[in-house]
């Protein structure tokens, strides 16, 4: 069972209740915890809740020194700038957005077709050095992007797909699957293969079996590591700034990355652009709470 | 072949078929991996023993190991070294301290855990680009919310990007925010599936509280905290994109890793078969990083 944020929820205190009699006196200590928990809690999330409330301030108040913590003037103009182009057509933003849900979205399918197959078939059968094909599945995640990115350079160049959405999508996919068969592959080992056995006795074969018994059983686990290829893909940044270069193939992340580009620059714009930027993401993280531990750790860690 | 899944007395032909399938299903991913991770990787490999320039063009030169005594010899490449090793250590050791403390006191809370740890998990499900930006622009030294701050307490101004020491513990502040949550999601995992009896055997026998910390806590978290902690420092090691949108690298070399050191000997200097070679000496660090996860992986499973 993978622990959980609704876990965590549902699950009693870990440490029973330390008696009132104790040495330090049981209430002024839990005050101190909740003091410094709310301190941690406050210096994490400021820089999030700054994000926001730069995105939504006027440009004079963006930059006002000492900074303007809450009486600023609310605007939605940088907003309105991340989507329309000031001679109003689209903007040069918006389409680096609908590139990355392109991108993101093959990707993420792409990978979800190869990787859930191998996992099924990695988690069913005995196969000879398993582990270390495994091990190498995960190895082949762990290289350095900016030393892969060397000769996937060259070889696109090669073949004409620098600059291009497929060689985007071809190489997120790569970089999905061996996440996706981890992370399915924990999910697959959940579904007793007695239901195969059963459906194989009743004459289907094994790939009916698995195509009519497992795999809807699977859906929600396809589902949750889908989510997180999603995210991985929406978040890459160094091949997308390395392999492409134009505004109409560009991804979201460097094209927010090229706003700093010039002699000054927009921080409201910024702001307002990483906002619409991580929304999506941390909803869609929200919806795969329960599986985040499996899911940061490349689905090498369940429990 | 053995299959442990299969009916008492399976027919010849399904084993035979569960090969193909197995076949079937796992060679489009592995060719997939093959192709995007495996052929890039040989070819930087043989890229390593030759000159070849990705600008000059014309045919590549076979030069042994000269690219790599060149990279082991070279004292930038030590200061780099040591920049990453400041950087990966700094950043890692933070990160594992605050994490665990958070996740401690957050296991010790009764009420209010489930929002309490979805708040915290939101700096790292940013994107390195959106994290990077952000703290740039509080970072700054003239209109940052940082120095503004610091000013309203009555302290003085930092150059927090623009000078040789504050630059480099910038980028481990950075880090340490986005991915001391990373290591809290983990150790909360750990803490939580402590049993509840062994606290209530040693509250029996009046154990002390750091008593208990020391003999239960810590040596039942510690195994999985450890893979949390490698994992993190792989991620350092690799970590490139922050580095390219928080510093680039400045002040002069100052925050240079040495994935930010590759990319601008392969993409600023072209020197692809120098790069190449020093990206191949990354991938052996990496490789013997990942072994030593995966060894403790696999521990970890066993128990």
């Amino acid at each position: 069972m993978a622990v959980s944020v609704d876990d965590a929820v549902s699950a009693g205190p870990v440490r029973d209740h330390t008696p009132p009699a104790r040495r330090f006196g049981g209430r002024g200590r839990a005050v101190l915890e909740v003091a410094l928990l709310t301190v941690l809690a406050v210096v994490m999330l400021f820089p999030v809740l700054w994000m926001v409330e730069t995105s939504i301030k006027e440009n004079r108040d963006v930059y006002a020194i000492p900074a303007k913590f809450f009486d600023f003037k609310v605007t939605v103009d940088h907003f309105k700038d991340v989507f329309v182009s000031s001679s109003g057509g689209r903007s040069g933003l918006s389409v680096s957005f609908l590139n990355s849900v392109v991108v993101a979205g093959v990707s993420t399918v792409l990978a979800t077709v190869l990787g859930v197959p191998a996992a099924w078939a990695y988690s069913r059968f005995a196969l000879k050095a398993k582990k270390d094909q495994l091990f190498f599945i995960l190895s082949t995640r762990f290289m350095p992007p900016v030393v892969v990115v060397i000769p996937i350079f060259l070889m696109y160049r090669q073949v004409g797909l620098i600059d291009t959405q497929l060689g985007l999508i071809l190489i997120y996919t790569a970089f999905n699957v061996p996440f996706t068969i981890w992370m399915m592959k924990g999910f697959v080992d959940e579904v007793p293969a007695e239901y195969e056995d059963a459906a194989m006795l009743d004459g289907y074969t094994r790939l009916q079996a698995f195509w009519k018994f497992t795999l809807p059983l699977l859906v929600p686990g396809i589902a949750a590591t889908a989510v997180f290829a999603l995210i991985f893909s929406w978040n890459e940044f160094v091949f997308a700034i390395f392999l492409t270069s134009s505004d109409d193939v560009r991804t979201a992340p460097p094209a927010i990355a090229g706003l700093i580009g010039g002699t000054t620059v927009d921080w409201g714009l910024v702001a307002a652009s990483s906002v619409v930027f991580a929304v999506p993401v941390l909803v869609f993280a929200y919806l795969v709470r329960r599986h985040l531990v499996a899911g940061v750790t490349l689905g090498a860690v369940r429990r | 072949m053995s299959d442990p899944v299969a009916p008492p007395a399976p027919g010849r032909s399904r084993r035979v078929s569960d090969r193909w399938l197995a076949v079937g299903f796992i060679s489009p991913a592995m060719l997939l991996l093959l192709s995007m991770s495996v052929f890039p990787l040989l070819w930087a490999l043989y890229l390593s023993f030759t000159d070849y320039s990705a600008t000059r063009g014309g045919p590549a030169r076979w030069i042994g190991f000269g690219n790599y005594t060149a990279v082991l010899t070279s004292s930038q490449v030590h200061q780099r070294a040591l920049t990453t090793l400041i950087y990966v250590v700094g950043a890692v050791a933070l990160q594992t301290v605050l994490g665990f403390t958070i996740a401690y006191l957050i296991s010790r809370r009764t009420h209010g855990r489930g929002l309490l740890t979805t708040l915290f998990l939101v700096p790292m499900m940013l994107s390195p680009v959106v994290v990077g930006l952000f703290w740039r622009f509080m970072l700054d030294a003239q209109f940052g919310v940082v120095n503004s701050m610091l000013g309203s307490l009555g302290l003085g101004q930092v150059e927090w990007l623009t000078q040789r020491r504050t630059a480099l513990l910038s980028l481990v502040v950075v880090d340490t925010w986005q991915w001391t949550p990373f290591i809290m999601l983990i150790a909360l995992a750990g803490l939580t599936a402590v049993p509840k009896y062994l606290y209530e055997a040693a509250s029996i026998d009046r154990a002390s509280e750091w008593f208990r910390f020391r003999t239960i806590t810590l040596p039942l978290v510690w195994p999985l905290l450890l893979i949390a902690v490698l994992f993190r420092a792989i991620e350092a090691f690799r970590l490139f994109d922050l580095v390219y949108i928080l510093t680039s690298g400045g002040p002069g070399v100052s925050t240079e890793t040495l994935s930010f050191h590759v990319y601008k000997v392969a993409f600023l200097g072209f020197n692809t078969g120098t790069a190449s070679a020093y990206g191949i000496l990354m991938v052996l660090v990496v490789i013997i990083l990942t072994q030593l996860y995966l060894r403790y992986l696999n521990k970890l499973k066993e128990d």
